[in-house]
């Protein structure tokens, strides 16, 4: 009962309500505008929120992330571009349903879907997360090492990037966190004699650099492209035989989008795309996939959305990000002087709760929102590049500069931009490359510290548990896309 | 038939990795940036068995470098037997916007913060088409000085300083 009244607290305050309407309100856009979304957006956000206290800061960085991930629908939708990657399954049947003059019917059912997934992620979350958080109180350090290692092995199996490349993506992102004065022995690495860096290199600048930089060097290659626009008179709530022939596909893939979500590393990427395959593969007609399949659009924004809820549970049980959004609530929770994990359930619960009822919120509002103003924001996808991308540039470099005011933070934001890019024109996934970074004290901190508890004797891992379990696991999503890829071949 | 036969056998020539391909390149640079990173690593300091709590300072990037050098080993390999997607050649665009992120770097170094965010907002924009002028001077002097001033007033940051900042501080 206590715990319900916490969740009531985004309500019970204007100034909690406030920044719950406008962060599912910049969400919403940052999820329209292809190339931004709720990573990118997030990360650009991050620097405004440390004069806010750390519940409205992560309530923002949240409903950011529920109401961006719905945001990347109406894009997709409507100019065949997926606003976030993780509609990337919606464009294959909300396009086509569009173009048949249906723009309506497929964002209303992409909305209900989304909102569906985005609640029942919340259940799930609520849930499991006080769980999880009870089994970790019985993690040492070795069992902390061998989920981080897990957790960076089921990288392997993400949608982009083939499975060598995404690893080679994560141990460069570990490599990034080496990079300062050693926590444990305060020797320097990799510094180059250079002051600034023995602090190590900050989070925001490479998520900044990554992504926003990153996709502004890939803008600048597609200056060419025309999109083709479908006009959005209204959105139009389902009928009843839509909820008919649909129920089912929502409620499977919204149980898949929070199972995904809740796998460490996984995200709503992956989701939507199992969910959109799993759709097809129990349809009644799925012949009518990739023609404006109503099942197709909401297997897939189902699942995405669940996935919000489930990504967060690692999140915030383990300090284990679900995806490269979370990381980025992840390094803002970790600003704010909040550390995630078992202890910040029994300690914190008050703040925990508010979360969750931010999120379980921030749905019910997008839902308003996305019913009554999709026209609207369906516009903000006729701001052109060549205005847009400047703009994003200098809340780029004005946002990377504020948290440690320092210029190497924006030097290196550019570095990681160029580098972003190539990787992504050779087909690694800049997503491991966050997630790494965000482990890689964990990874080695907690390798360290076993060592020091087994006495140097690596072959003492074998003798836990959980950490066998761990590592039969890490086996397991190693091998995973090798046996898929030759199931498809 | 035999005409059919010549034109796969062409085909199959082309596809067959060359040592300038992407995945060579990619690699070998992937490669080469590790080795001098690993090389770096002998240079870090040792410390003395009761401090280096179970490994030294540069075990660990060095095990990282070397899992990083195998698994591109391995992608190079798989390469031979599954060559990488031709890209399509970067358009001039990338070549000037890169160029132009390095001209922002060096403006805000040596003259003014602001003035390099200037500069660059007005190049990409005409670079990518704009030439309305109200809107240029919206992005090239409205909205940087609006979030200058946000982040000034409201998160009370202070820019470094320069021909214009020294101006606004005086």
């Amino acid at each position: 009962m206590e715990n319900f009244i916490y969740m009531l607290a985004p309500l019970l305050s204007i100034e909690l309500f406030l920044v719950l309407f406008f962060g599912t309100l910049a969400g919403l856009i940052l999820g329209v505008l292809p190339g931004l979304g709720p990573t990118t957006g997030g990360a650009l956000i991050l620097p405004f929120t440390i004069p806010m206290d750390p519940l409205s800061a992560i309530i923002l960085l949240t409903t950011i992330y529920c109401a961006g991930t719905y945001g990347g629908a109406i894009t997709a939708i409507l100019i065949n571009t997926p606003g976030t990657p993780a509609a990337a399954a919606t464009c294959l049947d909300g396009y086509p349903l569009a173009q048949k003059g249906e723009a309506g019917r497929a964002l209303g059912l992409a909305t209900i879907a989304s909102v569906f997934g985005g609640i029942f992620s919340v259940v799930i979350l609520v849930l499991f997360a006080p769980m999880l958080a009870k089994i970790a109180y019985q993690f040492g350090q070795p069992e902390y090492f061998a989920l981080a290692i897990f957790g960076l092995t089921m990288l392997s199996s993400i949608g982009e990037g083939t499975p060598i490349k995404n690893l080679i993506a994560a141990a460069f992102g570990i490599l990034i966190s080496t990079v300062g004065s050693d926590f444990m022995t305060s020797v320097d690495r990799f510094t180059f004699g250079v002051n600034i860096l023995t602090e190590g290199i900050g989070f925001i600048p490479v998520v900044v650099g990554l992504f926003a930089i990153s996709e502004m060097l890939v803008q600048s290659t597609l200056l060419h492209q025309v999109f083709n626009r479908i006009t959005l008179d209204a959105l139009k709530l389902p009928t009843l035989d839509d909820v008919k022939s649909t129920w089912k596909t929502i409620l499977r893939s919204s149980g898949i989008g929070a199972f995904i979500g809740i796998l460490p590393a996984e995200g709503g990427t992956v989701a939507s795309l199992i969910g959109y395959s799993e759709a097809k593969r129990w349809s009644k007609n799925p012949q009518e996939f990739g023609k404006g399949s109503i099942e197709g659009i909401t297997g897939a924004e189902a699942a995405n959305n669940a996935a919000t809820g489930g990504a967060m549970v690692p999140t915030l049980a383990l300090g284990i990000p679900g995806s490269a959004t979370t990381a980025v609530i992840l390094t803002g929770l970790i600003i704010h002087g909040v550390r995630p994990g078992p202890s910040l359930f029994r300690e914190q619960p008050d703040f925990l709760y508010g979360i969750f009822g931010a999120m379980l919120f921030s749905n019910i509002i997008f839902f308003i929102l996305g019913f009554f103003g999709a026209k609207i924001f369906a516009r903000v996808t006729l701001i052109p590049n060549k205005l847009l991308w400047p703009m994003v540039f200098v809340v780029c470099v004005c946002g990377t500069y504020s948290l440690n005011q320092s210029l190497m933070d924006i030097w290196i934001m550019l570095a990681c931009g160029v580098i972003g890019f190539f990787m992504r024109r050779f087909g690694f996934s800049l997503v491991p490359v966050i997630i790494g970074l965000i482990l890689g004290e964990l990874v080695e901190g907690t390798l360290r510290q076993s060592l020091v508890i087994f006495d140097g004797n690596w072959l003492m891992f074998l003798t836990r548990p959980i950490v066998v379990t761990f590592l039969i696991f890490s086996i397991a999503a190693l091998l995973v896309p090798y046996l898929r890829g030759e199931k498809n071949n | 038939m035999k005409h059919m036969q010549r034109n796969n056998e062409r085909a199959i020539k082309k596809k067959s990795p060359s040592f300038l391909n992407d995945a060579s390149i990619v690699s070998f640079v992937i490669i080469i940036f590790s080795l001098f990173l690993f090389y770096l690593t002998f240079n870090f300091d040792e410390v003395p068995p009761i401090l280096n709590r179970g490994i030294q300072p540069a075990t660990f990037p060095k095990g990282l470098l070397i899992i990083i050098m195998s698994l591109t080993s391995i992608l190079y390999f798989f390469s031979l037997k599954n060559p990488w997607k031709k890209q399509e050649t970067l358009p001039k665009t990338f070549s000037y916007t890169l160029i132009i992120l390095i001209l922002f770097a060096i403006i805000a170094k040596t003259l003014d913060f602001f003035l390099g965010l200037s500069f660059l907002s007005f190049t990409i924009s005409y670079l990518w088409g704009e030439r309305r002028k109200l809107l240029l001077f919206f992005v090239t002097v409205i909205f940087p000085l609006l979030v200058f001033i946000f982040f000034e007033t409201i998160l009370n940051l202070r820019f470094p300083g320069g021909i214009l900042t020294d101006l606004y501080y005086r």
